[in-house]
């Protein structure tokens, strides 16, 4: 079973969508157990670091996630749920959950003229190979909301970059966990084809 | 680099696509879901529904569009209309609405816009202004002003001064939409769209007039537009989707070419 963890964090029905249209249903829940229980997680997420980890604490949905990880099983971050395993986020001054050593940061740009949030369609570079963005070339865009992205403490960890100004970490890769800063499920047929890699990927990474 | 959007707007009155001429002779051209799915397959970047429907009992009508909408179309989705508390924004949300469009209830209680961002993420709140030009004097210096209740109620209020509140109020998106191009086919209002995107940190949806794919072009050039925003030349089927973002993109404007 596929579960979605809900944490009121919005985004989830379409998430549950993206899922059924490439053929696999998936539950949503808050219930520590049956996301312990799961084959495999998506975390999803929009809003702000602080309020987000406050309320998986207060629903014990930490830990759970954290068993999930350390189980091997595969765990899909999107946005906000990447942003929460790694170390520490700038925004709010937020610990997290850790899972991937690293931290977030807030854009900060020089063009006066470029926008924070990041909105909109952006290409990617994928750096490094992994099972979940096998044949996406650089014509491909997905779809961003965020003013904070990930920055892991070692590169290998990331698995593909896109630019604001600068080059930022887009997809990060550890272990079982697989991250997206965009929205798969907001990204069209790009998109769920990444979601359906992830439901066969079996969590194996180099 | 960040694309330029193109965004279709769909009005909705009691469930059927419809399409109005500077807000007025308001006509049904079809089924909203369907064209939906169409745009979508032809590489649209974003929908947004506007819920026109007069009554308000009809309005739970608009919820079933875009729950519909939502399970076939992987695009941001932006909903419309209506919208006077966090409650209705939030039922929209669940329903599949990536953002919410605040426009009318917005000017009538500016606090809207902060319970709306506080509540779903300013990056999800939309201001919506129908703007209408004006002669440049104290009360409008900006020259634009703005109108709401579809075109009914003159508010007297600055469409510049307004834009900037509405950035401080939290709002994460402006859509720009001139009464005065609206359906007329003959352009966008650069001047006015350029005039507000230099003066907020955030986008711009350029909206109102888009005749041809030129339009597009000046509005996301000449007007600093991050979007732009089309109607009736999609739903006649005067141009396609794809045709829209070949040109730009043959005139070397980023838009997202591959789906």
């Amino acid at each position: 079973m596929l579960a979605i963890v809900d944490y009121d964090a919005g985004n989830l029905r379409s998430v549950q969508r993206a899922c059924a249209e490439v053929g696999v249903p998936a539950v949503v829940t808050a219930s520590p157990n049956e996301i312990r229980e799961a084959e495999r997680v998506i975390f999803p997420g929009v809003g702000a670091a602080g309020p987000a980890m406050r309320s998986i604490r207060s629903a014990g949905i930490d830990t759970a996630l954290v068993d999930v990880f350390n189980s091997g099983r595969p765990l899909l971050g999107i946005c906000m749920g990447l942003q929460i395993c790694l170390e520490h986020s700038e925004e709010d001054d937020t610990s997290t959950l850790g899972m991937v050593p690293g931290q977030v940061c807030r854009f900060r740009l020089n063009n006066p003229k470029l926008k924070i949030p990041h909105m909109g369609w952006n290409n990617l570079r994928v750096v490094r190979d992994h099972p979940v963005l096998q044949s996406i070339d650089e014509s491909v865009e997905f779809y961003f909301v965020h003013a904070y992205y990930p920055q892991p403490k070692r590169t290998e960890d990331v698995i593909a970059v896109s630019t604001y100004e600068k080059e930022f970490c887009c997809v990060v890769g550890f272990k079982n966990f697989v991250g997206t800063q965009f929205h798969p499920e907001k990204s069209g047929r790009a998109g769920l084809s990444l979601l359906e890699r992830f439901v066969t990927w079996e969590g194996n990474h180099a | 680099m960040l694309s330029k959007r193109v965004v279709a707007c769909l009005d909705v009155r009691d469930g059927k696509l419809a399409k109005s001429v500077k807000f007025v002779d308001t006509k049904d051209i079809g089924d909203p879901v369907a064209k939906a799915r169409e745009y979508y397959d032809d590489g649209l970047d974003e929908l947004v529904f506007y819920d026109i429907t007069a009554s308000s009992e009809k309005r739970k009508i608009m919820l079933d569009v875009v729950e519909s909408v939502a399970d076939q179309v992987f695009i941001p989705l932006s909903v419309g209309g209506g919208i006077r508390s966090v409650c209705d924004a939030t039922d929209l949300r669940l329903a599949g609405a990536e953002k919410i469009n605040v426009n009318s209830a917005a000017v009538r209680r500016p606090q809207l816009v902060q319970e709306c961002a506080n509540a779903i993420g300013s990056q999800n709140v939309v201001l919506s202004m129908d703007i209408l030009k004006s002669r440049i004097d104290h009360e409008t210096p900006s020259g634009y002003r703005i109108i709401i209740d579809g075109g009914r109620t003159d508010t007297g209020l600055d469409a510049l001064e307004w834009a900037l509140r509405g950035e401080d109020l939290g709002a994460g998106e402006l859509v720009v939409n001139s009464i005065d191009a609206d359906g007329t086919l003959d352009g966008y209002e650069i001047e006015l769209t350029r005039m507000l995107s230099d003066a907020v940190r955030i986008p711009i949806v350029a909206s109102g007039g888009a005749g041809t794919p030129h339009h597009l072009f000046e509005v996301l050039t000449e007007g600093r537009a991050d979007a732009a925003l089309v109607a009736s030349m999609v739903h006649y089927g005067t141009y396609k989707v794809s045709e829209l973002k070949h040109y730009l993109s043959s005139r070397e404007v980023k838009v997202r070419m591959s789906w």
